[in-house]
């Protein structure tokens, strides 16, 4: 081995190898489906996004170590090693490729988790200095500021101040004992602050007890994108250490795909103990804020619309049916994308390619797959509930010139409160 | 070597070595995947994972519309070449009488004229797999030799086996024992390659639903 | 027997029609499969055949070859093309005995020295040559000193053709075929546990008429031995149609369905049974009910049980694999332990991932 950063990287792949992966890489049969079923190769047709190509150096790890013949081969000095070089070639295929989706998780038909590979991978190539250099940036700021793209509490109490202005509402932080804790990604906070006006609005109707932390209230895992859990570990703990501070019941994760999945399901995971705690999605809170009676909503929306499912709440996160149960409570011509639902085709922006200025080609290329699923329904609003998705596919439309309103689940609800 | 010299070598010792390297391979295969240990998620759950576990493992065998529109070559031909071997190896009666003879279960087999068909339905999906595995570039750049020997080593039984039906070209007793033998090169092929995963696939079926199960996607 | 009288005037001596004659031609034309044009060639070849010499060894054999040939029961025929042959040395059928049947060997060698045709049934013993003598002489000497001035030699029996019944395992005589003493003389094998009759004669007729007939890879005349009994077999309906007999006198079996599942060796087995058919034609195994042992075949006897259908393996695989998988699961336990502690090892060796640590990337 060459370099400290090949040592790194190769010593942390050896820590991620586990029986699903090996399984994974036993019952490979190269036929090729899951490249069918990703964004990145349809629109590019270049067969280096295959994704379970994307995972080679992962796999030559485990075969290395963790298998008979391999381990053999290599005491034999039969087998080439994983180098620095071939960790550099894969970043692009890693990061700028590759958003997480899942697609090629659940079309792979000998059941392989790609998806669950390309995490992994991640973190040996991250460890060997081989990260985009804007996620790498993005995951210094988090650790060092507290958020991925700077915002620190003074930004936030400024957007908050407006919020309270223009609501009349006070928007409450570090409440003790409140019920729930609202987690913000700095997408919102900078791009969408009408997110935090609109829950202000809704908790204030359905009188929910809740609060934001400033001591933690970034939702935006940059150490779950970059793929370090170490540093991850240490952004999911500022949270947890801020919520079990102000007792709260739950942590609610905003409008953000990754964020969802960050705390969620990997966080326990990452800080080694379950939490004091339990966590929602902006989503889960508001259908059943609506199943109590509790959020009463007034008046149909006249535009047609259809929903975007953003990958890591649907695919990945299991959140299908409340979304759509909001929605068709304030919409009575809601129409599905084609291939919607647990299908949906990824905007192309997700798991750190908005950080990555090197991906800024491919990802508006991948729009393409999008911009296709939305030429086949005549809508007038396209809605989901990830500002992350947000901002792209308003960018992707833009880049091609298609006037068609993006809105934000939440702030539609809020827009059909009653007065 | 005499043929029935050659017949009772592949139906005696070689056919008990290859069923030990089958056996004791698929299972040494196994076994090392098994003791990569898995953590246990401290996430809450939100369904189990048995739940998810068996439900993709048989979900995954049914492509939703959408990835058959993009993969319909690759799922239909892998349907019929996957089902018609399936139906030559289980149920043309000489192959039911090995494993009769194996595991002291039978079953009720097709008439010979069928499997014969199937042979050469199966053989020519196997075929336009192959030309598609070199012609498209995502398969080829994929493809290794492995791909392609574990392509060689099913085929050949194939067309040894439908060569010794129709007593084609060298004598009968040859043409069988030859097709024993390409049978055995399969068996002793599977714990060293990609075959492994007509074993493992429901290993990496339950890992992928179990995952899904817990966190309670449908 | 007067050496001398050609076929045709012998049998003509025996009362035997031109009409019987030619039937009997046209019978065993067809039965080499050659086409009705060539019945004028067998017939005129026959009719002036002079009667070969013929010498005829018995080794260790059960003498069932020729209980087989001299106990047809439509016997004529066949027994007249025999005697149409100067048989001039059989244990069984000649009258002499002891030094005197000796010495007609010895004579019909010198008389008829380079020209004779040499049949033998029975394996020869290499172990050990007390095991078989004739008047105290060694099998295998005979064999020699005799094979050397004939013209041919005919292997009647599996025992002579391929070692048979004496050479089964573990072959404690050491018995050996043949063509394995013999190897600077053409020998034409004609086996069988015993051959059909018909075959024997029809062998020496086609020797007769043509000379060496057309041999396979196991020296066997493709005029009888060219099929296998499964693509004769007037049962090979039922195999095409899966339908079997599953034991002795069951359903299938009473309906006369397939053996294969009994352990018929009829696929791999060239003979001429199933067209031929025995006791002139009236039946053969497999049509009285039990499977085709393959005893035309090398070996036939070693070849795994009579019962186990031919695509079975001959060992118990089921064992084999029991103890496959018990050993495989120890050596997967072993080595995946090695993995485990490995993984352990590397996990417990986490070095913390620092910021710079991945910022190296950022800076290229």
């Amino acid at each position: 081995m060459s370099s400290e950063g090949l040592q790194r990287g190769y010593a942390i792949l050896r820590e991620q190898i586990d029986a699903p992966i090996a399984s994974y890489f036993t019952s490979c049969v190269n036929c090729g489906m899951c490249a069918e079923a990703c964004l990145f190769f349809t629109e590019t047709g270049d067969p280096r996004y295959t994704p379970i190509h994307k995972v080679e150096p992962l796999k030559k790890v485990w075969r290395h170590e963790y298998t008979f013949w391999g381990r053999l081969s290599k005491a034999l000095g039969l087998s080439k090693p994983l180098t620095d070089e071939e960790l550099a070639d894969w970043s692009p295929l890693v990061y700028d490729g590759c958003s997480m989706c899942g697609r090629c998780s659940v079309v792979c038909p000998v059941g392989n988790d790609i998806t669950y590979m390309i995490r992994k991978v991640r973190e040996g190539l991250a460890a060997a200095g081989h990260a985009p250099g804007g996620l790498v940036t993005a995951t210094r700021r988090a650790i060092t500021v507290g958020s991925p793209m700077g915002v620190k509490l003074p930004a936030l109490q400024a957007q908050i101040r407006h919020v309270e202005q223009d609501t009349g509402l006070s928007v409450p932080v570090d409440v003790e004992d409140a019920d729930y804790m609202l987690l913000l990604s700095s997408m919102e906070i900078m791009n969408f602050p009408e997110f935090i006006a609109a829950v202000t609005r809704i908790f204030d109707k359905a009188e929910v007890s809740w609060t934001i932390s400033s001591e933690a209230f970034e939702a935006t895992n940059s150490g779950i994108q970059i793929g370090v859990s170490d540093l991850a570990a240490e952004l999911v703990q500022r949270v947890v250490t801020a919520a079990e501070k102000l007792k709260v019941k739950y942590v609610i994760s905003p409008e953000c795909g990754h964020a969802y999945i960050a705390i969620r399901w990997e966080g326990p995971n990452l800080i080694g103990r379950p939490y004091g705690f339990r966590v929602l999605h902006i989503l889960e809170l508001l259908d059943e804020l609506r199943k109590q009676g509790r959020l009463k909503l007034q008046g149909k929306e006249t535009d047609r619309l259809t929903y975007h499912d953003p990958c890591q709440i649907g695919r990945r996160g299991g959140i299908f049916d409340q979304p759509r149960n909001l929605l068709r409570a304030i919409s009575d011509d809601l129409v599905e994308l084609p291939g919607g639902g647990m299908m949906n085709w990824c905007c192309g922006a997700g798991g750190g390619i908005s950080s990555n200025e090197r991906a800024d080609e491919i990802r508006l290329r991948a729009f393409n797959r999008k911009k296709s699923q939305l030429d086949q329904v005549q809508v007038d609003g396209l809605v989901s509930a990830c500002s992350n998705c947000r901002i792209h596919i308003e960018e992707g439309l833009e880049h091609n010139h298609i006037d068609l309103p993006v809105l934000s689940l939440t702030e539609l609800i809020e827009k059909h409160l009653p007065d | 070597m005499s043929e029935s010299e050659f017949l009772l070598l592949v139906r005696g010792p070689l056919f008990t070595l290859a069923t030990v390297i089958l056996v004791g391979g698929m299972l040494v295969r196994i076994a090392e995947i098994l003791f990569m240990g898995r953590r246990k998620s401290l996430a809450e759950a939100r369904g189990s994972e048995a739940s998810g576990g068996f439900r993709v493992m048989l979900s995954r065998s049914v492509p939703d519309a959408g990835t058959f529109q993009r993969s319909g070559f690759t799922i239909i031909s892998g349907y019929v070449f996957h089902i018609g071997l399936f139906v030559v190896i289980f149920l043309f009666v000489p192959h039911i009488l090995v494993f009769e003879r194996a595991i002291g279960l039978s079953w009720p087999g097709l008439p010979s004229n069928i499997i014969d068909a199937t042979t050469v339905i199966t053989l020519i999906a196997m075929l336009t797999l192959l030309i598609h595995r070199i012609v498209d570039p995502v398969r080829r750049m994929l493809s290794g030799f492995q791909d392609y020997w574990v392509w060689l080593v099913t085929a050949l039984p194939l067309i040894t086996g439908y060569l010794a039906f129709h007593r084609v070209g060298v004598s009968a007793g040859w043409m069988l024992g030859v097709h024993i033998l390409s049978v055995e090169l399969l068996m002793i092929t599977f714990p060293f390659t990609s075959l492994s995963h007509a074993f493992t696939l429901w290993m990496s079926r339950w890992y992928n639903g179990a995952v899904s199960g817990y966190r309670g996607i449908r | 027997m007067k050496p001398g009288l050609t076929v045709g005037e012998t049998l003509r001596a025996h009362g035997v029609t031109r009409r019987g004659f030619l039937k009997y031609c046209a019978a065993v034309t067809s039965l080499m499969a050659l086409p009705p044009s060539s019945l004028k060639a067998v017939a005129a070849a026959l009719e002036a055949a002079r009667r070969p010499s013929v010498i005829w060894l018995s080794f260790q054999e059960c003498t069932g070859c020729t209980e087989s040939l001299t106990r047809s029961a439509d016997a004529s025929i066949e027994e007249l093309i025999f005697n149409a042959i100067s048989l001039d040395y059989h244990h069984t059928l000649q009258a002499a005995s002891g030094a005197a049947a000796e010495a007609a060997r010895e004579q019909a060698m010198h008389d008829n020295y380079g020209n004779y045709l040499l049949v033998v049934d029975g394996s020869i013993p290499m172990a050990d040559a007390g095991y078989s003598t004739i008047a105290g002489i060694s099998n295998r000497d005979m064999l020699l000193e005799t094979a050397a001035g004939a013209a041919a030699i005919v292997s009647v029996g599996t025992c002579a053709a391929f070692g048979g019944i004496p050479a089964a395992r573990p072959n404690p005589t050491g018995a050996v075929p043949v063509s394995e003493l013999i190897t600077d003389k053409p020998i034409i094998n004609v086996p069988g546990c015993p051959p059909i009759p018909v075959v024997i004669t029809g062998v020496l007729v086609q020797y007769l008429t043509f000379g060496l007939p057309d041999l396979d890879a196991q020296g066997r005349p493709l005029a009888f031995y060219g099929q296998s009994i499964h693509d004769r077999c007037y049962r090979r309906p039922f195999y095409d149609k899966g339908l079997f007999a599953d034991s002795f006198d069951d359903e299938g079996a009473k309906k006369g369905w397939c053996l294969y599942k009994l352990g018929c060796r009829g696929p791999t087995t060239y003979n001429a049974c199933a067209t031929a058919k025995w006791n002139n034609g009236t039946s053969f195994p497999i049509e009285s009910g039990h499977p085709c042992l393959g005893c035309s075949e090398p070996d036939f006897w070693d070849a795994g049980s009579f019962y186990h259908a031919l695509s079975t393996p001959t060992e118990a695989i089921g064992e084999a694999a029991v103890y496959a998988a018990g050993g495989g699961l120890l050596v997967g336990a072993a080595v995946g332990a090695a993995h485990q502690r490995r993984k352990r090892k590397a996990v417990d060796s986490h070095r913390k991932v620092s910021l710079d640590d991945i910022d190296e990337g950022a800076a290229k």
